[in-house]
């Protein structure tokens, strides 16, 4: 897709954009069968679907290293994925089998890969704020340069112990960057009736280096994340970066009926007006980098992979009830 | 216990050196906490740390417990070692998130991928006039969860090797010392040595009467042994030295060998640790106990300031040797 003509820099641009794209895509169509199963009833528990946050997850983890940490949240499938994860993998700690990342000892909350840096999907609201910060503290005490990214939504900002760690994190320049998806609900309430004054200030107010960023637009969140990702690998220090979103689903695949807290016009809008993916794909043919028939049979290529990594999970076996007592030691 | 060549350390300078020897053992040791650098801590355990090992590994924090624990637990997930210093044990109350549904659960949530090497040193025991909030045992709170371990040293020698043995741990390891046995003088040998977690110790031999003891009240057991050698009563005093792992066989075979039992601990008595001790002899020793086994522990009130109110409050040598001579029918 790319001319012989086009300088080398911007050949690895358009394999950048590309592979971002095919990204998001792949997110979407893992999300897309999670609803599925979640639908036909064969997923325990819950699912918190990232439809619609896609480029958050994959503009930040592509500035990142597979060495680089990230931690996550109840809505984290995104970004595992993001991060390196295996559909198959994930579907089958998704449906508590053994051969899931977690040994389906986690679930769809608790995804952890060491291959790819991921230290944990979180269930606590603002869980992993300490546990980012603490490896972002050990890569600089180890000298390792390694960065630690904190995943988290606008509910997190409720919460304490973020201000203790942002504080910590400036005190010892800590390579960590905090990334704020504001979706713009905390579960069922809007975030302005829970959040006071101005986000940004907030982390301004520790010195952080701040910035916000429309979460809908990969490149721009990407470039953004590449300059604080650099920054806080030179020793620079740690950085906030809000980015503002939305979730298309409810709060988790059941909260259906959803008119009480938001309209079906404003859930329109984004979907039309905003969509990562359709106005990142409608920007590569614009730009001649890619044709429409070429990114339709990237989604067609996803849905299909995706479709085999559900059937490897549905298949694969549930753990051995012996196992039950296993790994709660080291 | 090796041969210490009359060598004399008190509670705090046990604990001083075992941290100090571990640091200089193994680079990723390091300590943070609320004045644990300059001051060495209130109760100057730490005094001449931060002159051996620097800034970089004795960190001073701000008061932000549950932000520096949380930072621990990440940087424990990611290559260190660190031991964080809780200072007063009511404090903990502050951590409770990190430890319970993160440092815990990290190693079995992840199917044993991820593992939370971490200390956590803190403080607990009355009759300091230290009133409510800084006076507590709150130990039993963490026996609760399972993916901690729960330590409680009860002499110098105790305190050097326990601690060597939690720092080397591969999990989360809450380390409770009471403060009122700071001064406490005890044999020490110099150099390397360490005490296993999970092994109870025989500090008394005795015929007559089991006293199950923990931390400061082992000090308690041993007062009371000897005012009931007085009165022909021989006690054998029973210190299992960490609470989970739990040395059951040990606490079951001297019940067995005495038949009657109390156990002591300073934590609050209602739902508390006398109660799992007093249910493992009663379940272990059945048939061989000549009477009902008894539980002391600290009454079920918030600690009083005044002293001859808080002075009631925890067991004494003479309340145990009453309670002991009741129990043996004298």
């Amino acid at each position: 897709m790319t001319t012989a003509a086009q300088p080398r820099e911007a050949s690895e641009k358009v394999d950048l954009w590309l592979r971002m794209y095919r990204q998001m895509v792949a997110i979407r169509q893992f999300e897309a069968q999670v609803n599925e199963l979640y639908t036909r009833a064969l997923m325990p528990g819950l699912a918190h679907l990232y439809i619609g946050e896609e480029a958050v997850a994959v503009g930040v983890c592509e500035a990142l290293e597979r060495t680089d940490y990230i931690t996550s949240t109840h809505r984290g499938h995104g970004h595992c994925l993001a991060k390196g994860a295996s559909p198959d993998q994930m579907f089958a700690e998704l449906l508590g089998k053994k051969a899931g990342y977690c040994k389906g000892k986690g679930g769809s909350m608790h995804i952890a890969d060491p291959a790819t840096g991921n230290l944990g999907a979180n269930a606590i609201v603002c869980g992993s704020a300490g546990i980012a910060t603490g490896a972002a503290f050990s890569a600089r005490r180890l000298g390792n340069g390694r960065v630690s990214v904190c995943f988290f939504g606008e509910g997190a900002l409720g919460q304490g112990v973020l201000y203790e760690v942002m504080n910590l994190a400036q005190l010892f320049k800590l390579p960590v960057i905090y990334v704020c998806e504001n979706n713009l609900y905390t579960e069922y309430t809007h975030y302005s009736e829970t959040t006071a004054g101005d986000i940004l200030m907030r982390a301004t107010a520790f010195g952080l280096e701040s910035a916000s960023v429309d979460g809908q637009d990969v490149r721009a969140v990407h470039a953004i994340s590449q300059r604080l990702v650099e920054r806080a690998r030179r020793g620079d220090g740690p950085a906030f970066l809000l980015c503002d979103t939305y979730r298309y689903h409810g709060h988790h695949v059941g909260d259906i009926n959803r008119e009480y807290y938001r309209s079906k016009q404003e859930e329109q809008t984004w979907k039309t007006e905003r969509d990562p993916i359709a106005n990142f794909g409608k920007w590569l043919v614009e730009q001649k980098l890619a044709d429409a028939a070429a990114l339709d049979r990237t989604q067609a290529e996803l849905e299909s992979e995706m479709k085999k990594a559900v059937d490897f999970a549905v298949a694969a076996p549930y753990p051995a009830v012996e196992e039950v007592e296993q790994d709660v030691y080291a | 216990m090796p041969e210490t060549g009359g060598r004399e350390l008190t509670f705090a300078q046990a604990i001083r050196e075992a941290l100090a020897e571990e640091m200089r053992r193994d680079p990723t040791v390091c300590i943070l906490g609320e004045d644990v650098a300059e001051a060495g801590t209130p109760f100057k355990v730490l005094s001449g740390l931060l002159e051996e090992f620097g800034k970089d590994r004795v960190v001073d924090t701000p008061i932000s417990e549950a932000g520096f624990t949380g930072l621990a637990v990440g940087a424990a997930m990611t290559g260190m070692r660190p031991v964080v210093d809780i200072m007063f044990g009511d404090f903990i109350t502050l951590t409770m998130d990190q430890m319970v549904n993160q440092a815990a659960k990290v190693h079995y949530m992840s199917g044993g991928k991820w593992k939370v090497p971490m200390v956590m040193r803190t403080t607990m025991g009355a009759t300091r006039r230290s009133a409510a909030q800084h006076s507590q045992s709150l130990h039993a709170w963490f026996c609760h969860v399972p993916g901690l371990k729960v330590v409680l040293p009860s002499t110098p020698y105790d305190a050097k090797g326990l601690l060597k043995s939690a720092i080397r741990d591969e999990n989360p390891v809450v380390f409770f010392e009471d403060k009122m046995m700071y001064k406490l003088k005890g044999p020490v040998p110099a150099g390397d040595y360490t005490v296993p977690l999970g092994v109870a110790d025989v500090k008394r031999v005795g015929e007559d009467i089991t006293l199950v003891a923990t931390s400061s009240m082992v000090q308690v057991a041993l007062g009371a042994a000897t005012l009931l050698e007085e009165i022909g009563i021989s006690a054998e005093v029973v210190d299992p030295r960490t609470l989970w792992p739990l040395d059951e066989k040990t606490l079951i075979e001297s019940a067995k060998k005495t038949s009657r039992a109390i156990v002591l601990d300073e934590g609050y008595e209602r739902y508390g640790v006398t109660a799992e001790l007093a249910s493992v002899i009663a379940t272990g020793a059945f048939y061989d106990l000549d009477a009902p086994v008894k539980r002391m522990g600290a009454m079920h009130v918030p600690i009083p300031f005044s002293p001859p109110l808080e002075d009631v409050t925890v067991p004494t040598e003479q309340t145990v040797f009453e309670a002991a001579r009741t129990l043996c029918g004298r």
